[in-house]
């Protein structure tokens, strides 16, 4: 049986690659891929809960986490390519309209 | 599995049993599954060639060996000598990498499919084995998305783009067709799935809108014909493999070909009734071909073979029969029609499972 | 004890090996310059997650990993960036102040889950996988007499083997309304990336199009049309 820290410490691991990919690309497809990223970690974080406590909430969790990555993934591509059409970039700092 | 082979057993005796059994045997099964599934899609490609010449009242290969029957053969070693071309231009690590991601999944499903009377010819018999299915076919449009892209070809590129379209759209059906068959045996392990329909009828009869589902949907899944528009020479080139030659086209004319033999060995399993012919649980069932011994196992693997080399001939058949769809007629079909008929499909069985249970109870 | 993953020494390997090759990945997504290369480690570092949800015992959660995130989101983003231009990739400068920002706070956030993960149990897990493999289902049925008055209720328990009825089982009673509530986010989720993503065609565009896709001719008479019949 492999403990279960070693799972929330690979989870915490791919968290923060997921963060630091975030804060350091610029390319807004890029973004989006380290956000699934970090949500997988949370998906791992819960099945390992799951397992540690014997309950099957924690899987119930991770499908809804995946029905909300879906659907972000579709909602946030479609801005992606709407950006793509009037910007003609996917830089994220090039979206800065409504910054001040 | 060691008490049927205990003589090729006892050459394992260092080796704890549950290495034996979970991982030694099921490498040596898989082993011999992939040579002669190998066999099997090389000569599924000569047969194609022949059956549609008789189709089209021509001879087809008839040259390499007695009625052309070594051109399988010969066809792979001329692949294996052409010059291999990597076009100027062309995404080197993705180009060489494509081929490959199509025929991992396309291979990796037979671990998952039961061939005949378990345990001895289903390699392993996962409880979640049909969803698994359905997971690794779902990743062989990789290959075909990326071949497309690494080539530096419009028309690659279009093929590829078409490609995933259509996968991912008739993904839907394909898998929305097979809930009938679940609400029916409860259960996502084939091998309870066959054993289900030996107790009662083949799926075909109370999911014959399922079946037909199913049928178009992995027709499309393959794209192939009338749903080969990643290839359509016509107006692509050849689609996603325009730039391909010599063994990376092969890899891809492969997990084509194994691809096709997968889902015609789903749609036996799943509607057909897979290794048993059998009506309410008599005639030769499951439970039969075991007390008869290595006899009907094997006919239980004949039948299971006669079942699905008809789904491969199926193929060819349509190739021979249909003219090919349009793009938005395409789409307009799996969308409009298959989703949407899926799922009242889905409904009805539910509805009628419900009663039956209810009345009877 | 059956199950090839309970081996002490299998399993130890298939986490370490499985791990790292996520891990590698996973920095790999983050520095790829090519976005198409970024998708395929993502899809990498899916399939590993995958395998470890299967080694902890939830089959149906892995194959669902795979399905949903290999099948679906993955093909999503390598079509959205097939259909943009590669060529205008922004130009990413790697030692920025910025990005050196990102860096240290990604290692400072792992740092500190890692000194709270560190501080909890670091021994085996209390409950074996078989409890995610198996659950009870309790049927209740009311006993009624002819007054029509529940005596009693009578309960039926059933060990379910397979993680796929298990989970149905707690998706389609514990977590019904939840479950309603994520069917109709999705369907929003839907209209609004057609809404958004939907591209509004000029009149010359829309001349461009032929009268057959734009079902201004039906099929029957298109075919009228070209046969000459």
């Amino acid at each position: 049986m492999i403990p279960t820290s070693w799972f929330l410490i690979l989870g915490a691991i791919l968290f923060s690659l997921g963060v630091l990919g975030v804060l350091t690309r610029r390319n807004g497809i890029t973004i989006f891929m380290s956000i699934e990223l970090m949500v997988n970690a949370v998906n791992l974080t819960f099945i390992a809960y799951a397992r540690e406590l014997g309950s099957l909430h924690g899987l119930m969790w991770v499908f809804f986490i995946m029905a909300v990555a879906a659907a972000e993934a579709a909602v946030g591509l479609a801005i992606f390519i709407a950006l793509y059409r009037h910007r003609e970039t996917i830089d994220v700092d090039e979206a800065n309209l409504m910054h001040w | 599995m060691s008490a049927t082979l205990p003589v090729v057993a006892s050459l394992f005796g260092s080796i704890p049993e549950p290495m034996v059994q979970w991982v030694v045997w099921p490498t040596i099964k898989f082993v011999i599954a992939f040579a002669i599934i190998m066999g099997i899609v090389a000569f599924t490609t000569l047969v194609e060639r022949r059956v549609l010449g008789f189709m089209q009242a021509r001879l087809g290969p008839n040259r390499v060996g007695p009625q052309g029957i070594l051109q399988f053969v010969a066809d792979p070693i001329k692949l294996l000598l052409k010059e291999d071309i990597v076009p100027a231009g062309a995404q080197k690590a993705a180009y060489f990498i494509a081929p490959m991601l199509p025929i991992i999944p396309a291979f990796l499903v037979f671990c998952l499919i039961p061939f005949g009377p378990p345990p001895t010819f289903a390699i392993t018999d996962v409880n979640v084995g049909l969803l698994l299915i359905l997971a690794l076919t779902s990743t062989g449009v990789y290959g075909i998305i990326l071949g497309g892209w690494a080539s530096n070809n419009k028309f690659s590129l279009l093929g590829g783009l078409r490609s995933a379209a259509q996968m991912v759209s008739y993904e839907v059906p394909f898998g929305l067709s097979i809930v009938g068959v679940l609400m029916l045996s409860g259960s996502l392990s084939l091998v309870e799935i066959v054993h289900r329909q030996e107790l009662g009828v083949w799926n075909v009869l109370p999911q014959l809108v399922g079946c037909f589902i199913f049928l178009v949907a992995m027709t499309a899944e393959v794209n192939r014909a009338p749903f080969d528009l990643p290839e359509a020479e016509s107006e692509l080139v050849a689609g996603f493999h325009t730039e391909y030659s010599g063994m990376k086209f092969a890899f891809f004319f492969l997990a084509e070909y194994a691809s096709m033999l997968v889902n015609a060995c789903l749609i036996v399993i799943l509607f057909f009734g897979g290794w048993t012919l059998a009506i309410a649980g008599k005639g030769l069932t499951t439970e039969t071909m075991q007390t008869m011994g290595w006899l009907g196992l094997s006919l239980g693997f004949l039948i299971f073979a006669a079942k699905v080399a008809f789904f491969m001939i199926l193929y060819i058949w349509f190739r021979g029969t249909f003219p090919r769809y349009r793009f938005d007629q395409l789409m307009e079909l799996g969308w409009k029609w298959m989703i949407p008929l899926a799922l009242v499909n889905i409904v009805v069985t539910g509805i009628v499972i419900l009663l039956v249970r209810n009345g009877g109870a | 004890m059956t199950d090839p993953l309970m081996l002490t020494g299998v399993s130890l390997a298939l986490f370490v090996i499985v791990g790292a090759i996520a891990v590698a990945s996973s920095i790999l997504v983050v520095s790829m310059r090519n976005p198409v290369h970024s998708a395929l480690f993502l899809l990498l570092t899916f399939l590993c997650v995958a395998i470890l949800f299967v080694s902890m015992g939830a089959e149906f959660v892995g194959a669902v990993q795979v399905l949903v995130y290999a099948g679906g989101i993955m093909v999503l983003f390598l079509f959205v960036v097939m259909l943009i231009n590669v060529k205008a990739l922004p130009k990413e400068k790697v030692f920025t102040a910025t990005s050196m920002m990102g860096v240290l706070m990604g290692v400072l956030l792992f740092i500190i889950l890692a000194i709270i993960l560190a501080s909890g149990t670091w021994a085996p897990a209390v409950n074996a996988p078989e409890n995610l493999r198996t659950a009870v289902v309790v049927k209740t049925t009311p006993v009624v007499d002819a007054g029509g008055a529940t005596i009693q209720t009578e309960t039926v328990t059933r060990d379910v083997v397979g993680n796929a009825e298990a989970v149905g089982m707690a998706l389609y009673r514990d977590y019904l309304v939840p479950f309603e509530v994520a069917s109709l986010f999705l369907l929003v989720a839907m209209v609004g990336a057609i809404v958004i993503g939907k591209r509004e065609l000029d009149a010359s565009e829309e001349e461009a199009i032929p009268e057959f896709i734009a079902k201004k001719v039906s099929d029957e008479d298109r075919l009228k049309e070209v046969t000459g019949a």
